[in-house]
């Protein structure tokens, strides 16, 4: 891998960019590998790394059905942050954060983390009790977090609609300095180069028909491109995880939605932050390039189609209207849905499975993207022990069965 | 945007409809003696079909009253419309 540097920009430069090397070859696949990792999204991507440069285990492919990036990973709206209620998952999502403040120096890609800070709207009494419970229990776990006033909250952000008469009228809010977002191509290609270049192989077009068993044991998937062996599969592949679940004789309690998404035209610099509102569905950030990013709720019924229905995005642009009038008359670009898989309890699996070698990292729902490198980080070590990272053992499949279920609608369940 | 033919009230927008989920699901017949494993089964675990999925619906703006629909997650394709009660109108999906 040829590292990106002040000097590589200056030396390609002269040759008018033209000799840039490929980030990642595009081989064939092998017969056999050690670890196969279902999906090039984000996560799997991530994991692959994380086998490579944590537990040495190079010999790993990462099959992915269409091309690399072009999933869930490609379709968020880019925001990091860790403001979560419960100890199992704050511990496990400011893991993530901590990786994301080192990533671009860690991966030598530049990833555009802009720590811009993460804001949540109270609309009522309710709303207030529950942000101050969540910045409360923050706190004791060693997040960044602070309530804001209204006052406050309209000095950082005066385009917001702070009027006691305004139909979601704004009673306070919080704020995690430290969250904000990322450009969401670059993690998946920036963790593809760092994984290819470490011996991972990255086979795009390679769609997973079948898993094969022997005795309770995974002996290699049933592919587009033929028989792969290994004895180790991680499946990691957001909405469809029922369909590979189902490959492999298991039931998830996962449910797929489309969940839908809108960016505008590009304008000058209006908003520094990302603020998020539950209640009234909606969240909304400003890229580098000046467009809006805004994102709606779930559909509420199941769907793989890679879109949702217009009342959808009609809710979540009239309460972005109704928050920021002055977004009245702003065009929207483009408007598109991706497939989440979302958990009764609103938090991810990620876990060992009945199946001896094979492992299940899914059900991030509506908001995977941040926790991209933290996820990877505890899945390969899932698939290299054989048994979980502290961090990620509460969140096992079994806790359905046993009923230790981490609910976290509050902090998850429309926010992302 | 859906359009859904109500069994009681014809043809409406989504909208005026709620989601019910996966449709057919029987709760375990002696919840006394059904384990861990069936009731995680019965409350937690679904089918999330690719393709035609039994479902339910409620038309809440309207008679508010539950029937059931296959409709195609990948295509959205509404295929049937049944009562609750009556048997499905194709075999297994």
């Amino acid at each position: 891998m040829r590292k990106y540097s002040f000097l590589s920009l200056v030396r390609n430069g002269l040759s008018y960019h033209e000799n840039w090397a490929r980030q990642w070859r595009s081989p064939s696949p092998k017969r056999e590998y050690d670890v196969i990792i279902v999906g090039a999204g984000g996560h799997g991507l991530a994991t692959a790394y994380y086998l490579a440069k944590e537990h040495g285990i190079t010999n790993v492919a990462v099959l992915e059905k269409s091309w690399l990036g072009g999933g869930s990973i490609g379709r968020n709206t880019t925001i990091v942050r860790s403001n979560y209620l419960w100890d199992e998952t704050s511990h496990l999502y400011e893991m993530s954060l901590k990786l994301w403040e080192n990533l671009s120096q860690d991966l030598n890609y530049n990833l555009m983390f802009s720590q811009r800070g993460v804001i949540n709207l109270a609309h009522n009494l309710g709303d207030l009790r529950g942000i101050s419970r969540r910045v409360h229990s923050n706190r004791l776990n060693g997040i960044d977090a602070e309530i804001l006033s209204t006052d406050r909250l309209k000095a950082l952000v005066p385009i917001l609609n702070t009027s006691p008469n305004a139909r979601y009228p704004i009673l306070g809010a919080s704020l995690q300095r430290r969250g904000g977002t990322a450009r969401h191509d670059a993690v998946a290609w920036g963790f593809a180069r760092a994984a290819d270049a470490r011996g991972v192989d990255i086979i795009q077009e390679c769609g997973v028909t079948g898993i094969r068993r022997d005795n309770g044991q995974v002996v290699g998937v049933e592919t587009t491109k033929g028989f792969i062996k290994a004895r180790k599969v991680g499946v990691v592949v957001a909405g469809h995880s029922s369909v590979l679940a189902q490959m492999a004789g298991l039931r998830l309690p996962i449910q797929s939605h489309p969940l839908q998404a809108l960016v505008s035209d590009p304008l000058e610099p209006i908003l520094n932050t990302v603020v998020m509102s539950n209640a009234v569905h909606a969240y909304i950030s400003q890229t580098d390039k000046g467009e809006l990013v805004l994102g709606a709720g779930i559909d509420a019924y199941n769907g793989y189609g890679l879109r949702g229905s217009l009342s959808v995005v009609e809710h979540n642009l009239a309460a972005i209207v109704e928050l920021f009038p002055i977004f009245s008359r702003v065009r929207m670009l483009r408007q598109w849905a991706g497939t989440v898989d979302v958990c009764p309890d609103a938090s991810p699996i990620l876990s060992k499975t009945p199946v001896r070698g094979l492992y299940f990292n899914c059900g991030w729902g509506t908001g995977g993207f941040k926790a991209t490198p933290g996820s990877g980080y505890v899945f390969a070590h899932t698939i290299a022990q054989d048994r979980p990272h502290p961090l990620n053992e509460p969140f096992s499949l079994e806790r359905f069965t046993t009923g230790h279920l981490i609910d976290e609608h509050g902090a998850a369940g429309v926010a992302h | 945007m859906l359009w859904i033919e109500c069994p009681w009230c014809g043809l409406r927008e989504e909208t005026e409809f709620s989601y019910g989920g996966e449709a057919h699901i029987i709760r375990p017949e002696n919840p006394e003696a059904a384990s861990d494993a069936e009731w995680a089964d019965y409350l937690f675990m679904r089918k999330n079909s690719l393709g035609p999925h039994r479902e339910q619906w409620l038309h809440s703006a309207g008679c508010r009253r539950w029937f059931n629909v296959e409709r195609d997650t990948m295509t959205y394709e509404i295929s049937s419309i049944y009562k609750v009660g009556e048997k499905p109108p194709r075999g297994d999906a």
